[in-house]
Parts: C-alpha cells; structure tokens; sequence
C-alpha cells in the first residue's frame, strides 16, 4: 500500500488556494472539488489525503500527527507556539500583526497600557520586548470596539487592507510583525515521510519564487 | 515468579526491556525520592522543559518540588568526580505541566546518566544505546543527531551575539530558512555566511549522506577537532545502529546547559520525539561540578496508545451462577474455563456494556453455552 501524506488544509479561499499549488506540485485529487460537505479527500494514485480544518486548528492536527503537513498562518504559529517544522513563508494570505489605537492617541506610559487581543501571546510578547507594563484583555470577537468603549487603551489584531479600523475611527500605531501563510510539518511525519515532504517543500518553493521574480 | 507479558500494556513492556538493557552494559538502577527541594529547580530553571513546578512547604518549613526532572537530582546526589565514570540508569515519573493540556500531569520517562571521566567511549555507548533503546520499542525508528560543539563553531565563525544566536537556535529548530534569511539580513550576516547557515539547516540524511558535506563546512569555519570527534562518535556505531541516525542540526536543546552531541529519538505513528539526551557538561560547569555528563530520557508515556492490540470482546467469555450453586461447583467451573479461554468474568448478572466472546450459566451444577459471540 502506498503511503499517503496527510495535508490539513485552512478552510476558506486561502485554503483553496493553496490546493491549487498543491494540486502543481504533483499531488492532485480531483474529489475535493466537487461540491458536498465532505471533509476528507484522498487520492490514492498520488499518495495524498486532504483535510479541510479550521484555520487556526491546522497547527494542532499537524503538531499532534494527525497531518502530516499543513498551512498555517504565522499568526497562529505565533500565539500558540507549536513544536513542528516551519518548511517554506508562501508569500500568500499577506497581512500585519498590528497595534492600532483610536486616531491621536498618545501612550501615556505613567499608566499600565490596556491591551485588548484574541493574541495574548503575542501581545505579551511584544510588550515584554519592549520593557512595558501591560494589562491583557483577551477577546475573541470585535476587538475594535473595546477601545471605543473604554474596555482597553489599544488593540493588537490582524490587519489586511485596514478599512474595518478606518470604520471604527482607528488606526495602526505600531507593527506587530508580517505575517504569511507557512508550509508546517511535523517533527516524526517529516523523518519517516522526507522524500514526500521534500518533494511538497520543493515543488511550492519554485511556485513561490516563480510568483516573486 | 513467572510474568505473562500479554497482560503488560506495551509501555510496562519497554519500561522492562530498557531496565535489562541498560542493566547488562553496567548501568545501575538510580532510586530515587518523589520530591527534591524546590531551590534546585529555581537555579537550573532553564534546563527543565516546563518552568511550572509543584511546590509544597515540608514539615522542617523546606520548600519542596515534586519532582519536574531526573537529571538535576542524579547529578546532585551523585559523586562529583572527573578521575572516575559513574553509569546510572532510571524509570521514574515526573510531574510537570503538559504540552497540549497546560494541566500538570504525571509523566512516567525512563533513562541513563554516565556522569564523571566521560570520555569519547562513554559518549559511543550512550549514543549506542539510545539507538538500542528506540530499537527495542520499535524497529521503524530514526534518532536525529546532531552536535552543538559544531554550531557554537559556526556562530563564533559568523560573529553572532549571543542574544541572536537564542533566535537563530530557534529558528534552525523549526527548520525556518526563511526567516533565517531574514534574520541574517538584519544582523548584516554575509551571504557565505547565510548559505553555510542554510546549509545546515538543510541537513537531514544518514551519516553517509551528511558527514562529507559536513566535513567541507568544519573545515571552512575551522571546526576540525569538533568534525573528527564529532565523526568518531557516529561511525563508531554497529552499521545497524548507524542506519538509523540521520545527522540533523534541528536537534538543538538548551544552549546554556547543552555542549556537544545532541540528539532525538522518533518512532513512526508516534507524532513527537520519544526520546531525547545529548552531553551537558555546560550543566555540570553551571552547578559547580568537576565531572563530565551525557545522559538521555525515554519519554514513556508517549507509548501509552503505541502499538494496543484492539480486543475483540472484554471477556473472552462470562459465566453465570445463581444463588443455589455452591461455591465449589462455581470455582471449578470458572477454573475450567480460566484454562480454556484465558479470562473469564464469573458472576450472578451480566456486566453492564461489556462484550464477550461466548456467554456459559451453571444449570444444575453443570456448565451450559447459553450464547456464542466468537
């Protein structure tokens, strides 16, 4: 029987995205584009099994071994810190982790700055780099409105084209760090699956580099 | 005493073989207490995987730990000595918060200490059983293995800081050339530099395959010495052994307590390493000890769900009484058939949810097949 690499896709039309790039690097599996509710395709021809999962659980079933690789965001890597492989940055589902603050806010650094996030850890982080006294307000929704409402003094939130901040009358104060669409794997899948997984991380490097030139 | 290892679960299994193992190379078993005091830990805090530890105020007003580590016991409580080597072997439980839970859990880690004159052989034979040791629990295992005397070379080549190194040493672990990259750009590290440290990265082969690649770096960054011990060490190995090394710098523990040989141990279908030692006589330096040191634990938890026979039923088979029947008549037929089907549950009612493969009642003294499952 041949050995079948396990990919956790992301949800969404990043994942569908990366489908395609996977689909070039020689692993297709025509299934996955028919339209129903599964969430598992294989194709046993070329040796690959597609999950769709949630895109912040992708790092989870690849750190845990239920996939072998997988496309998580560095977001994600970030915040929850999981012990795989990073193999290749795709260059695709661009965005910033970013500090934004309702427009002419000045950091009154006497006071302990009140962070509204659903990324703690990098939140913590950060501040921890910069030597200031902070107090985490984890949520998991509708982070600009918090301080709007008076809930925190900044936020620190994913940012792409920055229209939802401008329709809550805030604005990026800081740069958190890029953030990018990574090739995971993990540790034991990457020794007893190499050429597979070297074939994958190749393969979707030219694509990137491709892409760049 | 006779064991019937069927009725050992697969980890109480390895926990025996690995104690003959190290046992017949004269390692000797290390007993030890399930708390140490809690300032150990608070001076060697980096050298635990996790910083939580379960504290607790003795009788005599000492704050004690449970303890979250092996090591830094033995080493404590053994002899410190450099003219001598003392060989330890351990299977203990630990108690420290867990990965995917962040709840604290009991971890049950078997493992060996060579401690004291650790010369080049004493390295060969640890590095020699941790092989044997993955190779007892299963023959599809791979142990990474790399060496931090050869990394510390090409940093000092390069010229990194030591908190850039802290990052590099990350980034290295999760095999990120990308950022790798952009982190060389920052530091202004040239481009020789940058794709010697891409090179490394990119290592991930038998011996065969990386140590002629890795001979032309230690000899461009002036890392000979460390090459040569380095490759005496890998090929000193039994060529079974050496199949399944593969030299991979991922492997890169702590830094501050980590010096030499490094290396991890996976067994296939088991999704993180089982097994993980290297040479920490940086350790020793830091608690003031004279000796020398390389050691390695099995994580033998991990082995829990590893390679269950599913069973069929709970009960090959179940037997039936009634108040009527005498106890004799009830403890000869359930012996009769303990010796024909290995494990039978003897009892008035049918257990609750059970399977069971046949289904005998005792009807006047005699023993009736009243349902047949298997």
């Amino acid at each position: 029987m041949k050995t079948m690499l396990n990919v956790a896709l992301p949800k969404g039309r990043l994942g569908e995205k990366v489908y395609s790039m996977f689909e070039k690097a020689g692993f297709p599996c025509p299934s996955i584009k028919e339209v129903n509710r599964k969430l598992i395709f294989e194709n046993e021809d070329a040796g690959v099994r597609y999950f769709w999962v949630k895109p912040s659980d992708v790092a989870i079933y690849v750190e845990r071994g239920a996939a072998d690789v997988g496309i998580a965001g560095k977001d994600i890597l970030l915040e929850y810190e999981p012990d795989i492989y990073e193999l290749l940055d795709l260059g695709i589902g661009k965005c910033r982790m970013a500090v934004a603050a309702p427009k002419g806010f000045r950091d009154d650094v006497r006071k302990t700055l009140r962070v509204a996030t659903k990324f703690s850890n990098i939140a913590q982080n950060y501040y921890a780099s910069l030597g200031r006294d902070i107090d985490i307000i984890h949520l998991n929704g509708s982070i600009e409105i918090a301080p709007i409402l008076g809930l925190s003094d900044v936020i620190v939130d994913i940012v792409e084209t920055g229209t939802t901040l401008k329709e809550n009358n805030l604005e990026v104060v800081e740069t958190v760090v890029p953030i990018s669409a990574r090739l995971i794997a993990n540790k034991t899948g990457y020794k007893f699956k190499t050429a597979q997984i070297e074939k994958v991380t190749n393969c979707l490097k030219q694509q990137v580099e491709c892409k760049n030139d | 005493m006779i064991i019937e290892t069927d009725n050992l679960k697969y980890d109480e299994q390895a926990v025996f073989l690995l104690r003959s193992l190290y046992s017949k190379y004269g390692y000797k078993q290390y007993k030890m207490r399930k708390f140490e005091e809690y300032d150990l830990y608070v001076r060697n805090k980096d050298f635990l995987i996790s910083d939580s530890v379960i504290t607790f105020t003795d009788t005599n007003g000492k704050l004690m730990a449970l303890k979250p580590d092996v090591t830094l016991s033995i080493v404590k409580n053994t002899k410190d000595s450099d003219s001598s080597v003392q060989k330890v072997y351990y299977d203990e439980n630990v108690y420290r918060v867990s990965k995917g839970t962040h709840s604290y859990k009991e971890i049950k880690q078997a493992g060996l200490e060579c401690i004291g004159d650790v010369d080049t052989y004493c390295v060969c034979e640890v590095l020699s059983l941790a092989v044997k040791s993955l190779m007892t629990i299963s023959e599809s295992c791979v142990v990474d293995v790399s060496d931090l005397a050869i990394l510390f070379a090409l940093y000092d080549y390069i010229g990194l800081s030591y908190e850039t190194r802290k990052r590099m040493t990350s980034l290295i672990s999760d095999k990120n050339t990308h950022e790798m990259k952009h982190l060389c750009e920052d530091m202004s590290v040239s481009a020789e530099s940058t794709a010697l440290l891409e090179e490394l990265i990119s290592y991930n082969g038998t011996p065969d395959e990386i140590l002629p690649r890795l001979k032309a770096m230690a000899e461009r960054i002036g890392a000979q010495a460390e090459f040569s011990e380095f490759e005496s060490v890998v090929s000193s190995l039994d060529e079974e052994l050496q199949s399944k090394l593969r030299i991979d710098f991922s492997v890169v523990s702590d830094i501050n307590y980590y010096n030499g040989i490094v290396f991890k141990g996976f067994i296939d279908k088991i999704p993180d390493s089982v097994l993980s030692g290297g040479r920490y006589d940086s350790l020793m330096q830091s608690m003031s000890r004279k000796s020398k040191a390389i050691g390695f634990a099995v994580y033998i938890d991990m082995l829990e769900r590893f390679n269950i026979k599913e069973r069929e039923f709970d009960y090959a088979a179940v037997l039936l009484y009634s108040e009527n029947d005498s106890i004799s008549t009830v403890k000869n037929a359930a012996q009769r058939l303990i010796n024909e089907y290995g494990c039978v549950f003897t009892a008035k009612k049918l257990p609750e949810k059970a399977t069971y493969g046949k289904l005998f009642e005792l009807q006047n003294g005699e023993v009736i097949l009243i349902e047949n499952n298997a």
